[in-house]
C-alpha cells in the first residue's frame, strides 16, 4: 500500500501518481491522508485501484472516476463521483449537492445523508443513500437507479427520462411528469440487487418506485403549464 | 410591404404590426405554442458593416500586398496549458453538436479546418470518431448536460470548452427535438429515440465563478494541465463575465454576439436576448486589459462573422481569433440555391431556411435522414470550407498590410471609424471624420 500525505504532498501530486498507473498498474492500493476538505481528489482515475481517503474530501471527490475504488471515510463536498464511468465511490459520510452528477456508470453509496440534486442528471449510474436525499435529487434523470433509505425533499424525479428511483421514507413532493409507479416483481430483484451491490441491509417490499410518466418527453400545447 | 406597392395602390403597411408580425400572430394563434428555429437573429443589428478601416497613407506605411509577410497565426491556451493549441489562421469553427448536423457535415468541418490548420469544435452531443479522426486540432465542449462526456474523449481533445452560453440563447439550454434523436443520436446521449431533448441552461454540478475555478481545476486534474481550458459565454453582461472567467481560470475565453447561430431554440429568444457582437468586443478588451491579461488569456469571437472585413474589424477591436458556425455551414451548402424547389416544399425558401430542428434540411447538413444527409460529401465540402476559411484570411490580410501591420493582431481600434453614431458607441471608435466616440470624455 502506498500513502499520501496531502499536508507534506499537492492534490497534483497525489492525482499524478494515481494517473501513472493507469499506464503501468504497480500500486494497486493507496492511502491518502489529512485530505482535509480539498478539492479534486482522486479524479480521473482509469485503473482498478482501491484508494482509501481518511477524512474529508472537498468538491468533485473522484469524478469522472473509471474502474477505481475510492472510500471516503469522512464527508464529501460537491459533485463527489460526478460524470463516474465505472467503479465504485463511497462515501462513509454525507455527501453535499450534486452527488454523482451526470454518472454514466458504476456504484456510488453514500452511507449518511445527501444533500440537494443528488443524482442530477445521471445517465446510468446506480446510487444508493442510507439516509435521506435533498430537493431536485435525480432533476433529468436519463438511466441508472437511485435508491433512497430514508427521505427524498421537494422535486424528486422532475423533468425525469428513464432513472428507476425507489424511496424507503417519505417524498416532500414529486418534479413535474414524476409520478409514483407499481412495484413489480422485476423492480424487487433489481433493487435487490443493488442493496446487496451497495452492501445496506433493508427490505426491498418496504420502497416505493417512482419514475417518469413520460407527458413531457415531446411538446404539448396542452402540456405548457409543466414548462 | 414594398415601396412600389405603397406608391402604385396606396396602401401602407403598419412598421408595428408589418406582415411577418401578423404571421406571427396568427400562428401562435392556431398552434398555441412558442416558435422554434435555427439560425441566429434575423433582425438589423449594429454590425461590422458600420465600420470601416482607415488605410495607409502619409501618416502610415502601407505594406506591400502580395509581398510582405502578414502573419495569420495564433497560440491560444498559454496561460496554464502544457500544450497551447497553435493555429495557422484566426479563424476557428464554432460548436456544433453531432444531432444538430449529420455526420458528414461534422466531418466536413474537421477536414476543411484541418487542410487550413485550424480548430473545429464538437458540441453537445459528445465526441465522434469521424470528427476527432478528421479534425487536426479539435477543441471539445464541456456542457451543462454533459452528453457522452467521458474522460477518454476529454484526453483526446486538444482543448476543452466549458460552455456557460451560447450568443442565439444566453441563459437558455439546447434543443433537439424528437425528429432527429436517431438511434445513434439517442445513444450518444443516453436519451430514449424520439424524445425532444432539452439540454439544461445551468451546469448541474456547479454555481457561479467560485465553484467554477475548482471545476476547471478538476478537468485540468483529469488532463494532467496539458490542454487549454476555454470559457464560453453568450453576449449579455460581457465585462463582468470576462473578468469572472478570468478570474475561474481560464486560458482562452470565447464571446459569442447575439446573431450567433442556434440548431434551435424559441424565436423570442433568439431576437430579444443578448447583444450585438460588435457591442460585446470592446466590453471585453476593456476587462481583460483592466486585469493585464489582454493577449495572456486570449479572445475569441463570434457572432455574424461573414467575410475578411470581419475578421480584421473583430482582431483590430483587441480579439485574438474569431469563430464561425453560420458562414461555415453556408460554405458547406446550407441553404444552397439548387435545393430552392426542396425547399419550397416543406414550406421555406433558398436563403430562408432556418427550420434545422426539423431534420428534413434538403442540403443535408442540419438532419439525421440518411437519404438527406448522402447529399452532402464530405470531402468536397471540406474542401469548400478550406477555400472559404482561404478567402476570408486573404481578406483579413489584405486589409491589414494596407493598414501596414505585419501581423493581423497587430490591427488596432485606431484603424477604426465608425458610419453610424450606435456603432461608434458600441465599437468605441470615433465617428467617421470626427474624433467623437460616443460615452467617451474627449
Amino acid at each position: 500500500m502506498k500513502t499520501i500525505d496531502l499536508q507534506k504532498h499537492t492534490v497534483r501530486d497525489l492525482n499524478q501518481a494515481l494517473h501513472d498507473q493507469a499506464v503501468e498498474c504497480t500500486i494497486r492500493e493507496w492511502e491518502v491522508l489529512e485530505p482535509k476538505g480539498q478539492h479534486n481528489i482522486a479524479c480521473g482515475l482509469d485503473q482498478n485501484l482501491a484508494v482509501d481517503i481518511k477524512g474529508h474530501a472537498g468538491y468533485f471527490c473522484a469524478g469522472m472516476n473509471k474502474k477505481a475504488h475510492v472510500t471516503i471515510f469522512g464527508n464529501a463536498g460537491q459533485g463527489v463521483a460526478e460524470n463516474m464511468m465505472s467503479g465504485t465511490v463511497r462515501v462513509k459520510g454525507d455527501a453535499s449537492q450534486a452527488a454523482g452528477a451526470t454518472a454514466h456508470g458504476g456504484l456510488l453509496v453514500i452511507e449518511g445523508n445527501a444533500g440537494a440534486r443528488c443524482g442530477i442528471s445521471m445517465k446510468g449510474v446506480d446510487i444508493v443513500v442510507k439516509g435521506n436525499v435533498g430537493h431536485m435529487s435525480c432533476f433529468m434523470g436519463q438511466a441508472g437507479s437511485l435508491v433512497v433509505c430514508g427521505d427524498a425533499g421537494d422535486a424528486l424525479g422532475d423533468s425525469l427520462y428513464e432513472t428507476h428511483i425507489y424511496v424507503k421514507g417519505s417524498v416532500k413532493s414529486l418534479g413535474a411528469d414524476c409520478i409514483e409507479k407499481e412495484m413489480r416483481e422485476e423492480h424487487i430483484e433489481e433493487l435487490t440487487e443493488l442493496l446487496n451491490r451497495a452492501g445496506v441491509e433493508e427490505d426491498p417490499k418496504s420502497f416505493k418506485r417512482y419514475g417518469s410518466a413520460r407527458q413531457l418527453y415531446n411538446f404539448k400545447v396542452d402540456n405548457a403549464s409543466a414548462y | 410591404m414594398s415601396e412600389d406597392i405603397n406608391v402604385k395602390d396606396g396602401l401602407r403597411e403598419s412598421a408595428t404590426f408589418d406582415r411577418t408580425t401578423m404571421t406571427e400572430i396568427r400562428r401562435a394563434a392556431e398552434t398555441g405554442i412558442y416558435d422554434i428555429r435555427g439560425f441566429g437573429a434575423k433582425r438589423k443589428l449594429p454590425h461590422f458593416d458600420d465600420l470601416l478601416f482607415l488605410g495607409a497613407s502619409m501618416s502610415r506605411y502601407p505594406l506591400e500586398g502580395y509581398r510582405e509577410k502578414c502573419n495569420t497565426s495564433v497560440t491560444l491556451g498559454s496561460r496554464f496549458a502544457k500544450k497551447p493549441i497553435v493555429i495557422d489562421i484566426p479563424v476557428t469553427i464554432a460548436g456544433m453538436s453531432f444531432g444538430a448536423l449529420s455526420a458528414n457535415a461534422k466531418e466536413a468541418l474537421g477536414r476543411g479546418a484541418s487542410i487550413m490548420g485550424t480548430s473545429t469544435t464538437t458540441g453537445d452531443g459528445g465526441m465522434t470518431p469521424e470528427e476527432r479522426g478528421q479534425s487536426s486540432k479539435l477543441v471539445y465542449q464541456y456542457l451543462p448536460s454533459r452528453y457522452g462526456m467521458n474522460p477518454d474523449d476529454l484526453r483526446k481533445a486538444d482543448a476543452i470548452e466549458v460552455v456557460l452560453g451560447q450568443g442565439a440563447k444566453p441563459g437558455g439550454g439546447g434543443m433537439l427535438l424528437g425528429q432527429k434523436i436517431t438511434d445513434r443520436v439517442a445513444k450518444m446521449r443516453t436519451l430514449p429515440m424520439g424524445v425532444d431533448q432539452r439540454s439544461a441552461c445551468r451546469h448541474p454540478d456547479w454555481t457561479g465563478p467560485d465553484d467554477l475555478a475548482i471545476k476547471i481545476q478538476e478537468l485540468r486534474e483529469i488532463t494532467d494541465w496539458q490542454v487549454p481550458i476555454y470559457i464560453k459565454v453568450g453576449a449579455t453582461r460581457t465585462y463582468y463575465d470576462v473578468k469572472l472567467a478570468v478570474k475561474a481560470g481560464a486560458d482562452v475565453i470565447v464571446v459569442d454576439g447575439m446573431q450567433g447561430g442556434t440548431a434551435a431554440t424559441q424565436d423570442v429568444f433568439i431576437e430579444h436576448v443578448g447583444i450585438p457582437t460588435l457591442a460585446a468586443i470592446p466590453q471585453a478588451v476593456q476587462a481583460l486589459q483592466e486585469m493585464g491579461m489582454h493577449r495572456k488569456v486570449q479572445l475569441i469571437v463570434s457572432g455574424g462573422i461573414r467575410n475578411g472585413a470581419d475578421v480584421a474589424k473583430c482582431m483590430a477591436l483587441g480579439a485574438d481569433a474569431v469563430a464561425i458556425g453560420t458562414a461555415a455551414l453556408v460554405a458547406l451548402g446550407c441553404n444552397h440555391p439548387k435545393y430552392d424547389d426542396e425547399f419550397k416544399k416543406i414550406g421555406s425558401a433558398a436563403g430562408f431556411y432556418d427550420d434545422y430542428h426539423e431534420g428534413k434540411d434538403p442540403a443535408g447538413i442540419s438532419t439525421q435522414d440518411p437519404e438527406l444527409m448522402k447529399r452532402l460529401d464530405p470531402v468536397e465540402a471540406g474542401r469548400k470550407l478550406a477555400n472559404y476559411l482561404n478567402v476570408l484570411t486573404l481578406e483579413a490580410q489584405t486589409l491589414a498590410r494596407a493598414c501596414g501591420k505585419n501581423d493581423l493582431r497587430n490591427l488596432e481600434p485606431e484603424d477604426l471609424v465608425a458610419l453610424t453614431v450606435e456603432s461608434a458607441a458600441m465599437a468605441r471608435v470615433p465617428l467617421a471624420g470626427t474624433s467623437w466616440i460616443p460615452g467617451q470624455k474627449y
